[in-house]
């Protein structure tokens, strides 16, 4: 599996770690209570088909990549880096 | 038929053309009073111990492939009980002690083969750790035996016992652990369960519920509406979907297990051993092949195909481990969907739905887990309570803080 880093280009997958969904994103604000957190840090919604994930190029450029991608398939539909994507949902 | 000495020497004398289907292949009934979705091990020992234990034997699998045909058909057959966590010990234990009846219980053979599991440790803090896990072993009533270097050296020559990074420091043995034949087990649970009125429908695939008033009465499949008593979920790496689909969400990542297999060898292998270091464990299968696999790939998959970084890492596990299975040629890989919970242990519970009970989150531990799972699964639909085995595999756990997290690593399903 090769990620196409927004920076550095097509990249072996080995050279990334990985985090999990992006819906990390969307913190709770910290007086939310206790079960939004909950919520945030153990419940996922798992899907098969198109998800997005978050991947850190930790022998690349060190940046933290949102990758859309299809886990039935494992196809790469789209990369973006999670500063502009943070950005963008501001 | 009861199967028997008498009845293979018999069916061989006569051409052995007098053997029947052992299960049947009926049309969905309208209404159960218990309907499983998922047939593969938990769902089939759910259904039988439903029937057997509890007297309830209006019941369905549904199956949206072939029984078997899931995780239960992807894994690497080891069977073990040496948890750390009260709340998983006393489930594993369990377990194991089903699988030391399962053959009688059943009249089946699934090759149950308690050859001993060795756990290796490469340094003395690990060896010291691996004394701790096995007298917890001990105490909760299982068992565990420490060896030391030369005693490794003796029974397991063939090991890489100087490797500079890895070298071989002792290890813990578990005497009932061991292997079984992945099939056997589907086939053993089916027919059992099929004898005691239990319908297993095949090539039923459950793509809604209907709920009404916050309670379940019954699941919409491809082959029509089927209502429901009570409604249970075993579909392992599918969990998330269907419980969108009863309109929850789970702790569960699902993510990718790869394993492998060699070519047919002869004996050379006679326990199962799991390295210490890299995740790797091996054992042989009883038609000659290595079997054996390694971690995670790491990412979200349902895929049932990993990549190749993590097939070099298991084959540079293996070389560093045990040299001589160089020469083996790799046959088959396959790669199985784990409902990857967010601490790494299972959840048998309720759900927010009335009369919908959920087992999930098996990560890569389900198929030593079956007996179990099945046996706690069935007391909790019946009955209503937690098996005492299974009172602490709740899925509030990860609201009140009483996580199971074996190794400590938080909420991060790819690192369990």
């Amino acid at each position: 599996m090769r990620i196409p880093c927004p920076n550095c280009g097509d990249r072996d997958s080995r050279e990334f770690h990985y985090r999990g969904s992006a819906e990390l994103f969307h913190r709770p604000a910290g007086d939310a209570g206790q079960p939004a957190f909950v919520e945030y840090v153990y419940f996922r919604d798992n899907p098969a088909g198109r998800h997005r994930d978050l991947w850190l190029h930790e022998t690349g450029c060190r940046s933290w990549i949102v990758v859309e991608r299809d886990t039935a398939t494992h196809e790469i539909l789209s990369t973006a880096l999670a500063a502009d994507v943070a950005r963008g949902a501001q | 038929m009861r199967y028997s000495a008498w009845e293979v020497f018999r069916h061989g004398l006569t051409g052995n053309g007098g053997w029947k289907p052992v299960w049947r292949d009926p049309a969905p009934k309208p209404r159960y009073d218990v309907v499983i979705i998922g047939g593969g091990g938990h769902g089939l020992a759910t259904a039988y111990y439903l029937a057997r234990v509890h007297g309830i034997r209006n019941v369905a699998v549904l199956e949206r492939s072939y029984i078997g045909g899931g995780n239960t058909g992807r894994n690497t057959t080891i069977v073990r009980s040496n948890y750390m966590l009260e709340g998983n010990m006393s489930f594993y234990s369990h377990s194991l002690r089903l699988w030391e009846g399962l053959e009688q219980e059943l009249n089946y053979n699934v090759m149950f083969s308690q050859r001993g599991l060795v756990v290796l440790g490469h340094s003395d803090g690990q060896v010291e750790m691996l004394a701790r896990r096995g007298t917890m072993s001990i105490m909760a009533g299982d068992d565990g035996e420490l060896w030391s270097r030369e005693e490794c050296r003796r029974q397991m020559p063939y090991l890489n016992y100087d490797d500079p990074r890895f070298p071989i420091y002792g290890a813990l043995m578990h005497r009932r652990g061991g292997t079984a034949r992945h099939d056997a087990v589907v086939w053993g649970y089916a027919r059992a369960a099929d004898r005691l009125g239990v319908d297993i429908i095949q090539n039923c695939e459950v793509q809604g519920f209907r709920i009404e008033n916050g309670k379940m009465v019954g699941v919409e499949t491809s082959r029509g509406y089927i209502g429901a008593g009570k409604v249970g979920m075993t579909v392992a790496g599918r969990s998330g979907q269907v419980a969108a689909m009863a309109g929850f969400r789970l702790p569960i990542e699902s993510q990718v297990l790869q394993a492998f297999v060699t070519e047919g060898l002869k004996p050379i292998l006679p326990t199962v051993v799991a390295f210490g270091m890299g995740h790797f464990y091996i054992s042989q299968s009883d038609k000659g092949g290595l079997v054996f696999g390694g971690d995670l790939d790491g990412y979200n998959s349902y895929a049932q195909r990993g990549n190749l970084p993590m097939m070099e890492h298991v084959a540079e596990a293996g070389m560093a481990l045990m040299p001589m299975i160089g020469k083996a040629k790799m046959l088959r890989s396959w790669g199985g969907i784990n409902d990857m919970t967010m601490d790494g242990s299972p959840i048998i519970d309720r759900s927010p739905v009335e009369n919908f009970f959920v087992n999930c989150g098996w990560c890569y531990g389900g198929f030593k887990a079956i007996p179990g799972s099945g046996n706690v699964f069935a007391h909790l639909m019946a009955t209503g309570n937690h098996h005492k085995a299974a009172d602490k595999l709740l899925l509030n756990r990860f609201e009140t803080g009483r996580l199971l997290d074996e190794t400590g690593n938080g909420p991060s399903p790819n690192l369990h």
